[in-house]
């Protein structure tokens, strides 16, 4: 099989953006990722469903990938029927496989054959190893376990270890990280996550199509735009529905908000974690700014819930005329800010150099989104498989090439600055017309698929609707699932008192990743 | 130095008037004297923990430190370990992979303490409920003072809960 004989056995599911599904069989997979590594695709997500109650399913299990490859394929979603319930690993060919292998196997019970890392990674002690919740059959639950983790241990003369979490110093979500030291410096870090666990998958087999989009915008509270406008997408095309271009334009301006809102959180968050609190003050109340003008728009300060399947819930209508002078307002102030952080001395004392993420590095780990383009790599979904109002907007995409905490504050500068032009572009061309057209109630069994660029990477639904739209199973996908094992190398030679500060300006989701 | 004196003159004082406790999120009754009350009161230390949030309530009970909430006005500050603590903040519906967590650290807290839970979720379980990865509202797991919902509640409402928790009961307005 090459390339032309792979694409050959694909159909086009969606044409904006570009995704194309095919079935084929498991002594196909690793061929088919080599052909695909070797074409410069990359890994977006990898899980498992059970097969068992499909009526014309050919397997009781299947895996079930997505790949990004190129301009002309965009997304690639390839099925592989199971007879039994195991395949050969892929973590060799993409690295960024390992953990969410670990996580099919916990989840929905398939194992990855030949895999050089076999522990449990999602199950900490809430379900034993031969329950998988995400199997037809599994119901209840079980007396909790304690959660025995074998955490790789580092040998050597003065060398000591540094447990830390999951509950954290500061406001921040629940994780471990365990450092092994010399002196101050961190030789080793590995993470252990899950702990935010709360069945979010299996939720959503209990919900219906329009009470899914809830889900969806909480399954990372602080990207619920993206989430629920990825779900909305997979809903659409897996019922035939198409929103109506102003509904669309919303959803653009709402995830714009939503980029802007969380760039100007961490920038005001990585200072303080630098010692400058004037930076945490000013952000902080800018952000607020944009929260409340958030809730006079739409009702929710975070824009939950505004995003629906078919199009979005409201329109603000005559506000809508706000965001031009708000956008000059905050460029202004911006313009300000970003002078006086380059200015400091202290400040970019701080971030030149620390958590260095290099580009040949970031690649291979298959890294996505704002720490990818400050890593180098010029990838962004906006503007890379552009649905519409993307495809008239000609985004900039904003990159740095060092890799440090200060390329981290430089792309998020530029990104709120592109964030603003486009507030502006979206309020004064915005189509009038409706905001949402109807999803059919009783649509029959289809695959659907939604892939959007949120303000921390590319967020992906998957979903089969069952008969008369049932959710039957929702896969979610976070970028922070190939950002946090880069986090492991970005530490590395760094001193302890800096992993807060290199943490933040990643500021990766726990809750996406765990679900 | 100066752009930074500037900006802050140019910026102001943005601080804005505390809400008044609302006797209708108290969940608990007649547990803490009020000459303790009164002394958290005076000086409130609250730790946070995350159960198993979706993480738009830490946006929340960040966004309280802006400049708009005077919560260091309100004698209120947040501290890094629960032995430093008199109330913990506890968001999200508790996931059992945060039970022990969640546990242990009421238990570090030194006695008398209040909890305060913070959104639907704490409150109910929210949309998550109750199931095989999560035992519902927080509730559930450790004695809770006053509940706040919401998803996520502003931090407006966030603080007239921790308020509600603080003022001894006769003298809250429903
Ligand atoms: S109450 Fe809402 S915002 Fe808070 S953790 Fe639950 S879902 Fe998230």
């Amino acid at each position: 099989m090459d390339l032309a004989g792979f694409t050959a056995m694909l159909q086009t599911i969606s044409k904006a953006p570009k995704a194309a599904y095919g079935v084929f069989e498991v002594s196909k997979l690793r061929p088919a990722c080599s052909i695909l590594q070797s074409a410069g695709g990359r890994l977006i997500a990898l899980w498992g469903s059970d097969e068992r109650e499909s009526l014309d399913a050919p397997c009781p299990f299947a895996l079930h990938l997505a790949f990004a490859l190129g301009p002309t394929l965009g997304l690639v979603w390839i099925a592989i029927p199971l007879e039994a319930p195991e395949y050969p690993s892929i973590h060799d060919i993409f690295p960024a496989a390992s953990r969410m292998q670990r996580a099919a196997f916990d989840l929905s019970g398939l194992s990855a054959i030949n895999s050089p890392d076999a522990r449990k990674w999602l199950r900490h002690g809430a379900w034993p190893q031969e329950a998988f919740p995400l199997q037809k059959r599994f119901s209840g639950s079980f007396p909790i376990e304690a959660d025995d983790y074998p955490f790789v241990t580092v040998e050597g003369d003065g060398v000591s270890e540094i447990p830390v979490g999951p509950v954290h110093a500061g406001t921040i979500e629940p994780g471990h990280f365990r450092f092994s030291v010399v002196g101050e410096k961190v030789l080793r870090l590995e993470e252990r996550l899950g702990y935010t666990h709360k069945g979010i998958e299996k939720r959503f087999e209990s919900l219906g199509m329009m009470d899914g989009a809830r889900l969806a915008g909480r399954i990372s509270g602080d990207s619920t735009v993206a989430y629920a406008w990825a779900y909305a997408m997979a809903i659409e095309r897996a019922t035939g529905t198409t929103p109506p271009q102003r509904a669309l334009w919303l959803r653009a301006l709402w995830l714009e908000r939503e980029r802007a809102m969380n760039h100007l959180g961490d920038l005001g968050a990585i200072a303080n974690d630098a010692g400058f609190a004037f930076g945490l003050a000013q952000f902080s109340r800018l952000k607020e700014d944009l929260l409340r003008e958030n809730f006079a728009m739409s009702g929710h300060r975070y824009l939950m819930d505004a995003v629906v399947p078919g199009g979005v819930a409201g329109d603000p209508g005559d506000r809508l005329v706000h965001v031009v002078d708000e956008a000059q307002r905050f460029e202004a102030e911006l313009d300000e800010l970003k002078a006086i952080y380059d200015d400091h001395a202290g400040l970019q004392d701080r971030f030149r150099g620390a958590g260095r993420l290099s580009p040949s590095l970031a690649a291979r780990l298959g890294v996505v989104g704002l720490a990818a383009r400050a890593s180098g790599k010029a990838m962004d979904l906006r503007a890379d498989f552009p649905s519409s109002p993307y495809d008239q907007l000609d985004l900039k995409i904003a990159t740095a090439a060092e890799g440090d905490v200060a390329a981290r504050v430089a792309v998020r500068f530029a990104e709120i600055q592109e964030s603003l032009r486009l507030w502006r572009i979206i309020a004064q061309r915005i189509p009038s017309g409706s905001v949402l057209e109807p999803i059919p109630p009783d649509p029959p069994p289809a695959l659907g698929v939604g892939w959007v660029e949120g303000w921390r990477g590319e967020v992906l639904i998957a979903l089969a609707l069952g008969n008369h739209g049932a959710l039957a199973r929702v896969h979610a996908h976070d970028p922070s699932w190939q950002n946090w094992p880069a986090l492991e190398h970005a530490v590395l030679d760094n001193i302890v008192p800096d992993f807060p500060l290199i943490n933040k300006s990643f500021n990766l989701s726990y809750s996406g990743h765990d679900l | 130095m100066e752009n930074i004196v500037k900006k802050i003159l140019k910026t102001g004082i943005k601080s804005e008037a505390a809400p008044f406790p609302d006797e209708r999120l108290r969940v608990l009754r007649g547990r803490l004297s009020e000459a303790v009350l009164r002394r958290f009161g005076r000086a409130l230390a609250i730790r946070h923990v995350d159960a198993g949030s979706c993480n738009a309530c830490e946006l929340e009970i960040n966004a309280m430190h802006n400049p708009y909430y005077n919560l260091e006005g309100l004698g209120i500050h947040f501290v890094a370990s629960p032995r430093h603590a008199d109330l913990l903040l506890v968001t999200g519906p508790v996931s059992r992979h945060m039970e022990l967590a969640l546990k242990r650290t009421y238990e570090a807290t030194p006695d008398p303490k209040l909890v305060v839970a913070c959104g639907d979720c704490g409150v109910c379980g929210g949309i998550f409920g109750e199931s095989y990865a999560s035992l519902g509202r927080v509730a559930n797991v450790i004695p809770v003072d006053v509940a706040v919902p919401g998803c996520p509640p502003s931090p407006n409402a966030i603080i007239q809960g921790i308020l509600t928790a603080l003022m001894p009961e006769a003298e809250t307005q429903a």
